[in-house]
């Protein structure tokens, strides 16, 4: 391995794509925060939700933003539903349950979207066309300029919400003690769909961004998923900045190792995962859950 | 022996049913105009296959309570030392199969440490990594592996018996070993879980603390569970590619851990007999969606069917088709005995109390 790579390159690469593992590894730490259920199937959800911004986009020929924006809502009210639908009737005694209730419902999207959408590889029409920008050497494309600037949007509007919005602050709340919340009279059932309804609108805005510079097809977020999953557990599946983080350093990393070695880009996640969390087993910017008897 | 058999016979008999069912299944099918018992008979070999990883999981899941979504990962680790150590190294098909469960068994005791350190979603997560990377693993290293095409050409498995050696040809032949292989590790498995060492699996997975407090040593029995459950899932992946005289890193998706997932979640977790009946059937009904004429397209299908029995289980079924039957059992062994006998009770009763 030479030590001579672009550097520059790769890191704003890196940073691209590490802002779209992030985004849907914040939605798998919000859903986990608000209900204790750690969701397999954020990334078929979000595939779910990108082929619906593509037939809105070449069936229906709507502007990109209102597709996108209409997505958004799809995917809040999909995750809200499901919720409602299937996990809110699971019981949660063991945490096998809820792992093996959304691979099953990962299994019937995949399915689903196979059976409606096809197999065959589509190209999803691109946001934005115009000629890169340079900084320096390196190269910004306007969809990664793009993605800086969605990422950047989603997530100051979601701190201001967390910050200083009631249901923000009840949702936090909920996070921090169900009992608790419960007796100052939030409402836990809306708290849960609300967070299954947040963080699948956010695995469809990475889907509808990462479908342009990938493809489409129904096994698209598969490789995403993994990434977005070690992304949430390295950097702590109880904390909100640690999914952003964690993001972040496997996109870079992700960016520099598919420069080397493309093939094990998946056991270079693997291995991350592990080897962060022999040395912190709850990530690097969570907390280690001590458990009772 | 006829008190053996009025005290003991009763419990074994069952087993010896099970086993007669065994011998003369490839006979049955002969006789049966339009079946080919040799496909059918490669299809039972494959579900006994899938069943032998099925039990190794639930041990690992259903009796440790230690979540594994990469078990498609040591079945791929036992298929190809299998065929690497046979096609390369020349070894015979049982030393082989044997070395193949050892090197996955090796593995999982390696995975079993940093295991050690995860809980619930953590150890899910590390799992699926696992799974997916050994395939990669796999391309990756293509100079010895044969890369994305994969190792063919296997040898016939044989076993050697002192002076001559059985080869098993046909695909009756290779069902009578994949079946005597699965009933010895079966009994295996039920002694084990009965055993101390079960017992130390199942107090780790009802509560940890408890555990460590009554003095189980949770590295011990963690990693054990582990590794003991990769034999499992090696053995098997070594017959799997003697079965099929070849295998590519497209046969261990994570579509195939979730095979094995669904075989116990179906089977109920925590049973023995459970795992075996959900790989039985799953492999089955695989099979039998293929052959619907109404589906043009199989895999989406069998995709939606399986995530609706997980889910399905997990909600109507919690302890699977094993609690199904076990309550069953329970409602026969509590039926009222016959319509006299209860007269006669409540007459005696009506009597005790004074009541005419």
């Amino acid at each position: 391995m030479t030590l001579d790579l672009p550097w520059g390159q790769l890191l704003v690469n890196g940073l691209a794509l590490g802002s779209l593992y992030a985004l849907t590894a914040f939605g798998i730490v919000l859903i986990f925060k608000t209900t204790q259920v750690i969701t397999f199937a954020q990334g078929e959800t979000a595939m779910f939700s990108t082929f619906v911004a593509f037939t809105l986009l070449t069936a229906f020929q709507l502007p990109f933003a209102v597709a996108f924006v209409l997505t958004m809502l799809f995917a809040g009210l999909f995750g809200a539903l499901i919720e409602r639908v299937v996990l809110r009737h699971i019981s949660t005694t063991t945490v096998l349950n809820p792992v093996i209730v959304t691979v099953g419902l990962s299994l019937i999207l995949l399915g689903a979207a196979g059976w409606i959408w096809g197999y065959e590889i589509r190209t999803f029409p691109d946001p934005v066309v115009g000629p890169p920008f340079h900084l320096g050497t390196v190269v910004v494309s306007q969809l990664n300029a793009l993605i800086f600037l969605v990422t950047l949007v989603l997530m100051t509007v979601l701190f201001a919400f967390f910050r200083f919005t009631r249901t923000g602050i009840a949702m936090r709340a909920v996070a921090e003690n169900r009992v608790a919340a419960q007796l100052m009279g939030i409402s836990i059932g809306r708290m849960n769909a609300l967070g299954w309804g947040m963080g699948t609108a956010m695995g469809a805005v990475t889907g509808m961004l990462i479908a342009p510079i990938n493809y489409l097809d129904p096994g698209m977020m598969g490789d995403v998923a993994l990434k977005a999953f070690a992304a949430a557990v390295v950097g702590g599946l109880t904390s909100l900045p640690g999914a952003v983080l964690g993001g972040l350093l496997l996109g870079i990393i992700d960016s520099v190792a598919g420069f080397e070695v493309a093939e094990l880009r998946n056991t270079i996640a693997f291995a991350l995962i592990v080897l962060v969390l022999v040395g912190r087993p709850g990530g690097l910017l969570g907390r280690h859950e001590t458990k009772k008897v | 022996m006829v008190r053996w058999l009025r005290t003991r016979g009763r419990a074994a008999a069952p087993y010896a049913l099970g086993l007669a069912a065994v011998l003369v299944l490839p006979a049955v099918l002969g006789v049966i105009p339009g079946v080919a018992p040799g496909y059918v008979l490669y299809l039972v070999s494959l579900a006994l296959i899938y069943a032998v990883v099925a039990i190794g999981l639930g041990i690992l899941i259903g009796h440790t309570g230690q979540i594994s979504l990469g078990h498609a990962g040591f079945f791929a680790i036992g298929a190809y030392a299998s065929a690497l150590l046979t096609l390369r190294l020349g070894l015979p098909f049982v030393v082989a199969v044997l070395l193949a469960g050892s090197v996955s068994a090796a593995i999982g005791f390696l995975l079993g440490l940093p295991a050690l350190r995860l809980s619930g979603p953590y150890l899910a997560v590390a799992t699926l990594g696992f799974g997916l990377a050994i395939p990669q693993l796999a391309v990756w290293q293509g100079s010895w592996t044969g890369g994305s095409s994969g190792l063919h050409g296997l040898p016939l498995a044989s076993l050697p018996l002192g002076a001559f050696t059985i080869v098993f040809r046909t695909d009756q032949d290779y069902y009578y070993l994949a079946a005597a292989v699965l009933i010895v590790l079966t009994i295996f498995a039920r002694n084990v879980v009965t055993s101390h060492t079960g017992r130390a699996f199942v107090a780790i997975r009802d509560s940890e603390i408890a555990a460590r407090a009554m003095g189980v040593d949770l590295v011990r029995y963690k990693t054990t569970a582990f590794a003991l459950s990769a034999l499992y899932a090696g053995i098997a992946g070594g017959l799997y590619a003697h079965l099929l005289h070849g295998i590519s890193p497209e046969d261990f998706t994570v579509l195939l851990s979730v095979d094995f997932l669904t075989m116990i979640v179906l089977g109920g977790l925590g049973s023995v007999g459970g795992a075996l009946s959900g790989a039985l059937l799953l492999t089955f009904l695989q099979n039998a969606l293929t052959r619907l004429p109404v589906v043009h397209d199989f895999k989406n299908l069998y995709i939606v069917v399986l995530g609706a029995i997980l889910i399905l289980t997990i909600a109507f079924l919690p302890h699977g088709l094993a609690g199904v039957a076990r309550s069953v059992r329970l409602r026969w062994a509590a039926r009222p005995r016959d319509r006299a006998s209860r007269v006669d009770q409540i007459v005696e009763l009506g009597e005790g109390s004074g009541v005419r």
